[in-house]
Parts: C-alpha cells; structure tokens; sequence
C-alpha cells in the first residue's frame, strides 16, 4: 500500500472514529451543560440500545427498524433516567449528582446482569457492519463511509435543533444561566428533560457503531464509551458544544494515528501513549481546546 | 385598573426578616418605583413577585388572580417579565437568539418577527449586531439588550431591577431616558433602583423601602418633601456620579 492510499485510508478510519466520539462527547455534555453534572451512567444508555439491538434483532423486522427502535429506547431510557433518578435530587450539590449518576449507573449494569446474561450476546447486526469496498489498493469498510456520514448528519441536525428550536436555544441558553432561562417563563422541567433526550438519542445512535464494530454486547458495554466521552469533553471544553465536537475528532484522529504508527513493539502502549499526550494537552489548555471567546461576569 | 396588588408580604431568610409587611400597587400605565438602600428589601420584593422567593405571609395578585405559591414560569407566563440585576444576558447566544427566547413563552410567529423588528429599530444597535454573541456587547449594550428581551415576551409588566447599576453615568441617564419612553408606549414598569434621585424624576409615583417596611409612598414630590429622605438618601447630590439633577436631559 502507498503513502498516499495509506493516508486515505487513515483519513477514513479516523473521521469515522471522530465521529463516533464526538456524539459521544456531546451526549455527556449537553447534560453537564445544564445540571453541571457528568452523567456516568451514560455509558447505561449505550448498553439499553445494545440490548435493544439484541431483542429487537430476534424478531423478523428488517434491521434498520432494529435500529431505530434500539436507538428510541435510549432516548426513553435518557428521559426516565432524569425523571427517576436525577429530578428528585437535582438541588442538591454537585457530589449528590455524581454519586446518584455512579449508583444509577451500577443498578442497571447489574440488573443486566441478573436478568439477561453476564457473557456477552451477538446481536443480529446487517452484513454491511464486516464488508469492505476495494478502490485499486485501497479498501475501506463500509461502516466507516456510514458513520462518517451518520455522524456529520448527526452533528448538521443537532446544530440546526440547538439554533432554530426555542427549546434548542433554551438548552444553550440554560447552559449560560439557568435560573434566568426559567425567568423568560421556560419551565426547568421541559429543558432538562430535553436535554437527557437528546444525551439518550447520541447514545443510541452511539451505541449502533460502538456494537457494530466489536458485534456484541454486555453489561458492562458501556463503560468505554462513557471514559471516551469524558475525556474528549474535558480535552475539547467541558463548556461548549462545539468543544465536545472538536474533541471527540481530536480523540478519534489520535487515536487512530497511534493505531496506524505506532512501532509494533510499542503499540500495547497506544493507551498509555494517548492519555500520556492528553495530559501533556490539558497541562497547556486546562480550560480545554475551546473556550468562550467573550469574557463571562463571574457569578 | 391595578396591575398589582402586594398586600402585608412577609419573607424570612433563616431568622432574618427580608420584608416586615410589604404592600404596594402598580396601576396600568405607571411607572411605580421601588427605592432604598441596600438590603432595604427592593430585590427581595421582586424575587417574591417572580415566586423566586416564598413568602411566608401575605399575598400577591396581578390582574386579580393570586400568584402565590406558583412557579416563576407559571407567573411569567401571566405576562410579567423581569430584567434582573447584572443585567443576566445569555453570553454564548447571538443577540438575536437572546431576543428570540426571550419569546418563549409565545406562539403567535408572525408577531414575533413584527416586534423583533420593532424593538431593533427602537434599539438600534441591538439591530446592527443581531448575529453577534450577546457576550461580546458593552455594558450599556447589554442592558438594552436584557430590557428588549424582556419586551419581546410582550409583558403586561416590566419588573425591572437596578437596571442602571454597573453603568456609566451618561448611560444611567439613557437607560432612564428609555424607561420613560417605554412608559409613553404604553408598558407599565415596576422599577426598583437604589438610585433614588433619578428614579423620583421619572417614576409617576414610588415606594420608599427601609429595613423591610414601606417608610413612605407617595408621588415623586411628596417623597421629595419628605425631609428625611433628603438626608437619608439624597444626601447632598453625590450619588453614584450624578452631581445635579441638571445633568440629566429632560425625561
């Protein structure tokens, strides 16, 4: 293989990947946004759409149906999380929030755990998720070309919710100044909800590119995703949107040069290497990539 | 017709009394002002109005329904909107976007976009910036900002709460200047202010809080008769920059 398909090649996989995580990313911080709370059960929301993956895959609907209705679970999943577990206690401190977000986490794994299987399950996933196209040398997995695709148009439709929706702009706004969202008559309830939907939809959607390249699921499925989302927020800016975006690429491009080019030797280290150069990032932009450009009257 | 009714309100932080029996009406088209010192309860008034703050006695009334007890969303569903104090602009959203919300709670699109456009034309430097985030305005930009939102919710009253704090003097003026324009349109304003020297210009009449009572009422001139006002708030002409009441152009 040449450089130049090698660097196609490279482009591919890591804007597919970048992707991925930059949904990911957003997902936690649209809530964090809002309740200044990292949501570890998040990672709970991929699982309820893997195993939705799995359910919904025995029956005979075709696949893409499968899929929708996985991804709608962890939508449902994100707002009931909210209405159970987060709305009775979401004036107190920022601890009790974290705390509730591990409990409610550790309850549903185990209750995967229990009551489905503590091995790992195969999903009925279409074909398109293991074949690749060839151009001349160069072969690139279908699944790549789809998720760079599902994750630009991901990003395009929550731009334009956040932009033209009153209840988009009321989410960006509440991420400003709750309190004064709620004094333009926008009921607290309505946005945060919202807000777990739109965390529950990106883990969902999530979760179909996440299962489709290890092909199963498990309790403990996601686990990953949630450390990646959390690191590619804090990298980008756990304060904006965009930031959760950029992050997640930066996380996706990294990631996939270390795969690409690390020595053989060395390649066991492609975490340690990884988290090594975030540190080094973080200890040059503690604030992360982006911050606001204006300055912000200190509250 | 009255507005607002606030009869014999009572709030309590912990063991601190905020407000001792508070009552007060705004009458349609007026602009009632609120004065005092610091801590004389001004905001804590405006909080309990909003339902930010509950009061553990009297009540409050607007167009003769009880909002006591009722959600701040519930009561600026009613039609009342605030510009709170630091004027609270969405800094991350363009200022049109900070407009936009502030329609929230209405439906009626097409009157949306009328008075966004009206009230740019009234502002006009809000209308020369719509695209740009809200954060990246002055000071005195933002606090046109805050009232206009505030406007687009196309309220019944405007509380409006220390709306000239943190702004230079010939903005004071301006931003004063605005609220009696405001008036002539037609909203009825409920302004607290510790600048009481240019409030008593341009409010139609006012209360003067102390320690959480109501030390008087009355017109601008019967306050200004009231001897111990002078002493107590006035004190010489020195506040906040304003040496006379010359320097303010004729409301």
């Amino acid at each position: 293989m040449n450089a130049i398909s090698e660097g196609i090649q490279y482009l591919i996989s890591s804007l597919s990947l970048g992707g991925l995580y930059a949904l990911m990313a957003l997902g936690l911080v649209i809530v964090y946004g809002i309740l200044r709370l990292v949501n570890f059960a998040y990672g709970e929301l991929v699982m309820v759409a893997g195993y939705g993956l799995l359910l919904f895959g025995d029956s005979p609907l075709p696949w893409i149906f499968v899929a929708i209705l996985s991804v709608v679970a962890a939508l449902l999943a994100g707002v009931a999380m909210e209405r159970v577990a987060f709305r009775p206690v979401r004036n107190s401190n920022a601890t009790t929030l974290l705390i509730t977000s591990f409990a409610v986490s550790t309850l549903l794994q185990s209750v995967a755990l229990l009551t489905i299987s503590p091995r790992p399950r195969a999903p009925r996933l279409p074909g398109l998720f293991v074949e690749s196209v060839t151009f001349g040398d160069l072969q690139v997995k279908i699944v790549d070309l789809i998720g760079i695709v599902v994750g630009v148009l991901a990003l395009v439709a929550l731009t334009l919710f956040m932009r033209r929706t009153v209840i988009g702009l009321a989410l960006r706004a509440a991420a400003d100044d709750f309190t004064m969202t709620r004094l333009l008559g926008v009921p607290a309830n309505r946005v945060i909800a919202s807000a777990f939907a739109v965390s529950g939809l990106m883990a969902g959607i999530v979760a179909l590119f996440w299962i489709g390249r290890t092909g199963q699921t498990y309790p403990s499925v996601g686990l990953q995703p949630v450390l990646i989302a959390f690191i590619a927020s804090v990298v980008g800016g756990m304060e904006s949107l965009k930031g959760a975006v950029l992050g997640g690429y930066v996380l996706g491009f990294l990631t996939m040069g270390l795969q690409t080019w690390l020595p053989q030797g060395v390649n066991n280290y492609r975490d340690a290497v990884m988290f090594g150069i975030v540190i080094l990032v973080l200890l040059l932009r503690p604030q992360g990539l982006v911050s606001p450009s204006y300055s912000r009257e200190a509250r | 017709m009255t507005l607002l009714a606030v009869s014999d309100l009572v709030v309590r932080y912990g063991a601190i009394e905020a407000l001792r029996g508070v009552s007060l009406t705004v009458e349609e088209g007026e602009i009632v002002g609120l004065i005092g010192a610091n801590g004389a309860g001004k905001s804590t008034t405006m909080l309990s109005i909003l339902g930010v703050v509950r009061p553990v006695r009297g009540a409050i009334h607007f167009r003769g329904e009880a909002l006591t007890g009722q959600s701040p969303e519930a009561i600026i569903r009613r039609g009342i909107a605030p510009t709170m104090e630091g004027r609270r602009i969405f800094p991350s959203l363009t200022v049109e976007e900070n407009l936009r919300l502030g329609a929230a709670i209405r439906i009626d699109r097409e009157q949306i976009q009328a008075d966004m456009e009206r009230w740019c034309a009234f502002f006009p430097i809000l209308g020369e910036r719509l695209r740009q985030p809200a954060g990246n305005l002055s000071g005195g930009q933002q606090q046109m900002l805050a009232v206009a939102r505030a406007l687009m919710s196309n309220p019944k009253l405007l509380l409006m709460d220390e709306p000239s704090l943190g702004l230079a003097p010939l903005l004071v003026t301006e931003v004063f200047r605005l609220i009696v324009q405001l008036r002539d349109l037609g909203v009825t304003i409920l302004l607290v202010e510790q600048n009481v020297r240019m409030t008593l210009q341009i409010a139609d009449r006012a209360y003067l809080l102390n320690t959480g009572r109501v030390e008087f009422a009355g017109t601008p001139a019967e306050i200004m008769q009231h001897a111990d006002i002078e002493q107590a708030y006035l004190g010489g002409g020195r506040r906040d920059g304003h040496p006379t009441t010359a320097a303010m152009g004729a409301p």
